[in-house]
């Protein structure tokens, strides 16, 4: 008797695991924009290229749009969406913010070498904490941001057709 | 094109050919005496078939034939030859091209290789091994297929990541799927001696090779991933608990148990019970790795494209497997006829039984903290991070008396207590304390918990090395690993200990001087490069009377205008010399950052050791049979 509840708790909390495994598939389905977070988070993160370190706080702080872009140099996506970044720093209403996630300082350096740095600022994110801390979902991933308030967040990478809409915004 | 079409058909006909091995194993499992020969030459051509397709995708690659989806998504014209065959399994597809490969082969392998076994029992590990092959082969076909077609076809490819072009990690995943997926034998062979109730001193015999041979290339695949990490990903670690080197680290610390209880039960027939539970185990934890990492429901450097289906498909065949073998555990398993209390308590088979505490201790903390952050954020929707402070805390003090049973435990005797002219023991963990309590004295580190570690893994040290002398060989492959192993974490601890870090301001003629190091700027080069100008940087570092040179380089970039800092690192037998600079705005000074760390090559070096022992005891074996 004593046997059979012994397995009986087992397989339920086998049951019990494959639930939370399911659940955890399908939220990172419906882990859409515009949910969870409105404010941005407060952080400290050094920085590429200057290598001193900043706050959040001084970051965000003045009357124009801020865009955060969530890249890697491993990432290929995010080789696309540069060059539309590139064109989007040209417009001064709109100040770009890099965040480098999970990557490997020389490669990093290399890429924006190699395809020009459309960048402000960035920010080392070389655990992958702060992306969580923004909620990302994956890599790239652009959050748009005015008054310290995020506005829109674009999961993946950027297109002619957002990058407009962007445009759209800070008119 | 021509190979992608062979390399699908090939795939479609394998899957197809487990119809004939299944109806010839049922068809002979109940008539005849001897195994039917059909059987042998199915699993053989299935494992042909299976070879074709993976050449058919090898050839892709190698050809760069972009109407091939996998091949455009990794690989570029220009990329050099050896980093288009290794693009094969860098991707997820191809990996599980490999996956299915391997376990054909192991299969194949293991019909031929167990002659002198039960018939029902060879066919029924077959069977076993079928649900698994099946599910996979449905797997790849269905949702991952590696030979997709797209029209129109592409001129170039994407380019493999950058990061994955790197030798080290070229031969990686292979290495360590021959360890995965070797698991996947131990455990049908099990599921099949289970229910047939045919585990015994025999059966442990033949099954250890097979442990061995997972062992080793699990062992040797988690080294070559963490070589990897600390010359690739430039951190300057080699082991970070991230979820995915966890994932390689449980069905290690399973299989490594294992390894232990089989030892037991070939030896006296008991913890029967053990050995079912962790060859499941293994396997299980090694398909769970599959599928955290596929799944995406683990964001890590590793993750591949993430495909919730993929990771739906994994999850159910993975529970699927688990269901299956707690069924046959429950209904079929009958205790040993011994009672395990037949021993003293202080006998060989106590220490390892001990030890095998420990080690599930371990592992469960590796699964929890791996875990736990996907059940808090299902719960909870609160995303956190585990990261190494938690292990350290958690595991390092329990690593004690596992050190100290550990070296202990050889000295034992089977069956009975045997401490009989055994002052030796106490002698050198008097020594090894002293040594330690000496090294540590010195430093300004946490007192107690670091005494008594360095001192048990002295201890362990040292009766491994008395035994290499005293023993005369008897057990020469237990001693090599089990000494691997204290180099090992002596190494560690020696490593995170006298790690040394300087951060000055210098220019150059000028020199630094501390209690330890003299470092000296002795001259800058200029080098004009194609698209950047070059600052050589020449340091000559003084440390106890011995000098190095080392030159770190800074690029300056012209478009944009840009400064990148390259290191120099100089790996020697006893520490690795790691420089870099970097330019203080508008002056003539320099920011130069130099750290020292110790035993480096140590960590490589002693798990070679340790899986060389596995080596050894699988020839040895081999050799006596």
């Amino acid at each position: 008797m004593r046997v059979r509840i012994a397995y009986l708790l087992v397989v339920i909390f086998f049951i019990f695991v494959f639930i939370i495994f399911y659940r955890g598939l399908s939220n990172s389905n419906l882990y859409t924009p515009n949910t969870d977070i409105k404010n941005i988070p407060e952080f400290s993160s050094k920085t590429l290229l200057k290598k001193e370190t900043v706050n959040s706080k001084n970051i965000f702080n003045q009357n124009k749009f801020y865009l955060l872009n969530i890249w890697a140099s491993w990432c290929l996506p995010c080789r696309d969406e540069h060059p539309l970044l590139i064109n989007l720093s040209n417009n001064n209403k709109i100040e770009i913010i890099g965040l480098n996630y999970k990557d490997k300082l020389s490669n990093a350096e290399k890429f924006i070498n190699e395809l020009g740095n459309p960048y402000s600022l960035i920010l080392l994110d070389s655990e992958g904490t702060k992306a969580i801390e923004w909620g990302a979902y994956g890599i790239p991933e652009t959050f748009l941001i005015y008054e310290n308030k995020i506005i829109k967040r674009y999961i993946g990478p950027l297109n002619l057709k957002l990058v407009d809409e962007i445009k759209n915004y800070i008119k | 094109m021509l190979y992608s079409s062979l390399g699908h058909y090939s795939l479609v006909f394998g899957l197809i050919t487990s119809l004939p091995i299944i109806f010839f194993s049922i068809k002979n499992f109940k008539n005849d005496e001897v195994l039917d020969y059909k059987i042998i030459t199915f699993s053989f051509i299935q494992l042909l078939l299976v070879v074709i397709s993976f050449f058919g995708l090898i050839f892709a690659f190698v050809y760069s034939d972009f109407s091939n989806e996998t091949v455009f998504n990794n690989s570029h014209t220009t990329k050099p030859l050896f980093y288009k065959i290794s693009g094969t399994w860098g991707n997820h597809e191809g990996s599980l091209l490999l996956w299915l490969l391997v376990l054909t082969l192991f299969i194949f392998l293991f019909l031929i290789k167990s002659k002198n076994h039960l018939k029902k029992y060879r066919i029924l590990t077959l069977l076993f091994q079928q649900i698994i092959i099946i599910g996979f082969f449905i797997f790849l076909i269905k949702s991952s297929n590696p030979f997709n077609y797209i029209f129109p076809i592409p001129d170039e490819g994407m380019g493999l990541n950058p990061i994955l072009q790197d030798p080290a990690l070229a031969i990686h995943p292979p290495i360590l799927y021959l360890g995965y997926v070797g698991s996947s034998i131990i455990f049908s062979s099990v599921l099949a001696a289970t229910t047939l109730n045919y585990i015994s001193k025999n059966w442990a015999t033949h099954i250890k090779s097979w442990i061995l041979i997972s062992w080793i290339f699990l062992t040797l695949g988690i080294l070559l991933g963490s070589i990897w990490a600390y010359y690739e990903l430039g951190w300057g670690g080699f082991w970070f608990w991230d979820p995915v080197e966890n994932v390689s680290l449980m069905p290690w610390l399973a299989l490594t148990t294992l390894l232990h209880c089989i030892l037991i039960l070939e030896k006296r027939s008991i913890l029967s019970s053990w050995v079912i539970v962790l060859s499941i185990a293994t396997f299980t934890l090694s398909m769970c790795g599959t599928f955290l990492v596929r799944s995406g429901i683990l964001n890590s450097v590793h993750t591949f494209a993430n495909d919730p289906e993929r990771g739906l498909f994994i999850l159910t065949f993975l529970f699927l497997l688990i269901f299956i073998s707690l069924l046959i555990f429950f209904i079929f398993h009958k205790s040993d006829n011994q009672k395990i209390n037949s021993f003293s308590l202080l006998s060989k088979e106590t220490s390892i039984l001990i030890n095998n505490w420990f080690m599930m201790y371990f592992l469960s903390v590796v699964l929890i903290g791996t875990v736990y952050p996907i059940f808090l954020d299902v719960i909870s929707s609160q995303k956190i991070s585990v990261g190494p402070p938690f292990y350290h805390k958690i595991i390092v003090p329990f690593l004690i008396p596992f050190l100290i049973f550990m070296a202990i435990g050889p000295q034992l005797k089977w069956i009975k207590a045997g401490l009989n002219n055994k002052s030796h023991l106490l002698i050198l963990f008097v020594i090894s304390l002293l040594i330690s309590f000496l090294i540590v004295d010195s430093l300004k580190i946490n007192f107690l918990v670091n005494t008594l570690l360095i001192g048990s893994a002295f201890y362990l040290f040292f009766i491994t090395i008395r035994d290499f002398f005293f023993k005369k060989f008897q057990n020469i492959q237990q001693n090599i690993s089990h000494f691997g192993f204290s180099l090992l974490i002596l190494s560690i601890l020696f490593n995170n200990i006298f790690s040394n870090e300087l951060i000055t301001n210098l220019k150059v003629g000028e020199s630094f001087k501390n209690d330890k190091f003299e470092i000296t700027f002795n001259d800058l080069k200029k080098l004009d490069e194609k698209n950047y100008i070059s600052f050589k940087g020449n340091f000559s570092i003084r440390e106890n009377k011995i000098e190095d040179i080392l030159e770190p380089e800074l690029r300056v970039y012209n478009q944009p205008n840009i400064i990148t800092s390259e290191a120099d690192i100089k790996t020697t037998f006893f520490t690795d010399k790691f420089i870099t600079m970097n330019s203080v705005k508008n002056e003539e000074y320099f920011n130069i950052r130099y750290q020292v760390k110790p035993f480096m090559l140590w960590i490589w070096i002693s798990v070679l050791l340790i899986s060389l022992g596995g080596l050894m005891s699988l020839f040895k074996k081999n050799h006596e049979s």
